[in-house]
């Protein structure tokens, strides 16, 4: 069996054992998004009062918080295993995974869908398109590549982002909860345009976590901004693989990082 | 004479158990670092937020930059102080597994008893992770040059009292509140649903997400009139000078109010819960 049906045969598990309470699950699932629905309220709250944000309108600021929230809860439901993986250490239950003849990665990956997260994702999804209809963006084949583009290099950062944070765990064998400054608080910066951040923020999130390279600057392609803020329209194509290639580094680190672990023996 | 020396004992009972517990709670320092770590980035952002929206706008606001600025600073310092994000997890998990039997034999009276408790773990993280944020907050952007980003100390000495007051009353409406979402277990054992969306209305109307004052002024009735209000707002209000310090009793009523209103449906709730009540396991 290739590593593909494996995974699709792991997740195919994960979600029937979800959907035996279809009622908890539909629950769930609206609460989130209702919970996420009320976080837009607060960025409404604000356009009320002051109308724009900086040379922003709503409805464009609405596209990046709909793109990172989607991001986001895609790449949420992929890693939940990574995100619990502090107690695979500190249990000492990795070492049955060690020793399985299947990649480390996989195994982790296939430990859980989590599908409740899809309440954030269809509530990304309705502003969006709520967005896109406002501004009359037409679907034309380049915004549909950078739409597309951004989402895929967002997950991929998010998700490198959760491995790089399990990778730790190897040295530290408790969880790091300060690096929910990058995924929760990556979500919440990236709903704003960067634009209105400091300069050394910015930067931060364009060289070293490269939230800026994947979110902020393909939606300056898709609204046709970027020359105002002196971003070449290539730059806007090709900045979301910069996701792609956060999350190879952060798979390399866990290997490295493999070959460290010690069992608690626990 | 019986009856005095019986409730001096059971008060003594309930104070060496807010000290146990806040005690306890104190041990967790790792996490409390995390945590600051974490709201001072998360501060940053709604102040970077803020200032933007502050200087897109030439209209006057019912608030000003470096008000809200602070209103912003006091949230992310008091968060886990005055917004009851969850119930006690640990009695919600006795409840599950059935060793609540444990505390109904007690000989002190449940509610109180599991309020104190509630007390106590308002109260730790005020000294864990409020007075070491909101030092940083009040001396670290100023070093930096950053002034317009730092915590303002209120115009009085009037105005700092009034709020100590008013957070008083907000910690012991967050407690009581904390005891709601504890009690909810008795009826749904897994408690997710009410759990998980009570909190999200919390935050929002309490002026977590935003300060209250920057909302619709069509709203702001209705905000003043739910309790949630006095858990964050108003005594931020006070502080920050957008409530002159005179107006101390009108929000000490407010939370007066809405404390004994939902202490009694707490007490309701327990009372009931604990007529049908299964123990679980065996």
């Amino acid at each position: 069996m290739n590593a593909l049906q494996l995974y699709g045969r792991y997740i195919g598990v994960s979600v029937q054992a979800q959907m035996q309470y279809k009622i908890s699950f539909g629950l769930q699932t609206l609460g989130h998004l209702g919970v996420t629905a009320i976080e837009f309220l607060g960025i409404w709250v604000l356009f009320a009062r002051f109308g724009q944000l900086a040379d922003w309108s709503i409805a464009e600021v609405a596209l990046f918080y709909g793109l990172i929230n989607m991001a986001f809860a895609c790449a949420d439901a992929l890693g939940r295993g990574f995100d619990s993986f502090g107690k695979l250490v500190q249990n000492g239950d990795f070492d049955r995974l060690l020793l399985r003849p299947r990649s480390t990665v996989l195994q982790i990956l296939g430990t859980e869908l989590t599908l409740k997260r899809f309440g954030r994702l269809i509530q990304g999804l309705v502003i969006i398109g709520w967005s896109l209809s406002t501004l009359q963006i037409a679907l034309t084949l380049p915004v549909l590549w950078l739409l597309s583009a951004a989402f895929v290099g967002s997950v991929a950062l998010f998700c490198g982002i959760v491995i790089f944070q399990a990778t730790l765990t190897f040295w530290t064998i408790e969880s790091l909860e300060i690096m929910n400054i990058l995924t929760y608080g990556g979500v919440e910066t990236a709903q704003y345009p960067f634009s209105i951040y400091g300069r050394w923020f910015q930067r931060f999130f364009t060289f070293i976590v490269p939230l800026a390279c994947v979110s902020y600057l393909p939606l300056l392609g898709v609204l046709n901004r970027a020359s105002e803020f002196g971003v070449p329209l290539w730059v806007c194509f090709l900045s979301p693989w910069s996701g792609i290639v956060f999350l190879l580094l952060a798979l390399r680190l866990w290997r490295i990082g493999e070959r460290y672990y010690c069992s608690t023996g626990s | 004479m019986e009856e005095s020396k019986q409730l001096a004992c059971n008060l003594s009972a309930y104070r060496s158990l807010f000290v146990a517990r806040f005690v306890l709670l104190l041990q967790y320092r790792t996490a409390a670092l995390a945590g600051i770590a974490t709201q001072l980035f998360w501060g940053l952002i709604k102040v970077m937020v803020l200032a933007a929206f502050f200087s897109s706008s030439a209209e006057a606001q019912p608030m000003t930059l470096s008000q809200a600025v602070s209103y912003v600073w006091l949230g992310q310092a008091l968060l886990v102080a005055v917004v009851p994000w969850s119930g006690d997890r640990e009695i919600q998990a006795m409840i599950r597994s059935g060793a609540v039997g444990y505390d109904l034999l007690r000989p002190t009276d449940l509610y109180s008893f599991w309020l104190t408790r509630a007390l106590a773990m308002r109260t730790a993280p005020v000294v864990l992770r409020a007075l070491p944020l909101l030092t940083i907050s009040l001396l670290l952007f100023p070093t930096l040059e950053l002034n317009e980003w730092a915590l303002a100390v209120p115009d009085s000495a009037a105005a700092l009292i009034a709020f100590l007051l008013a957070l008083i009353g907000a910690i012991v409406l967050s407690a009581a509140l904390t005891m709601l979402l504890t009690v909810s277990m008795l009826w749904t054992i897994s408690g997710e649903g009410i759990n998980h969306l009570f909190p999200t209305l919390i935050i929002v109307f309490s002026g977590m997400i935003i300060p209250l004052p920057l909302f619709p002024d069509w709203m702001q009735p209705l905000l003043a009139v739910l309790p949630f209000s006095g858990l964050l707002d108003q005594p931020f209000c006070l502080f920050v000078g957008s409530l002159p310090p005179s107006a101390l009793g009108q929000v000490l009523t407010h939370q007066a109010i809405w404390i004994s209103i939902i202490i009694l449906f707490g007490r309701w709730l327990v009372k009931r819960g604990v007529q049908r009540l299964v123990i679980q396991g065996g």
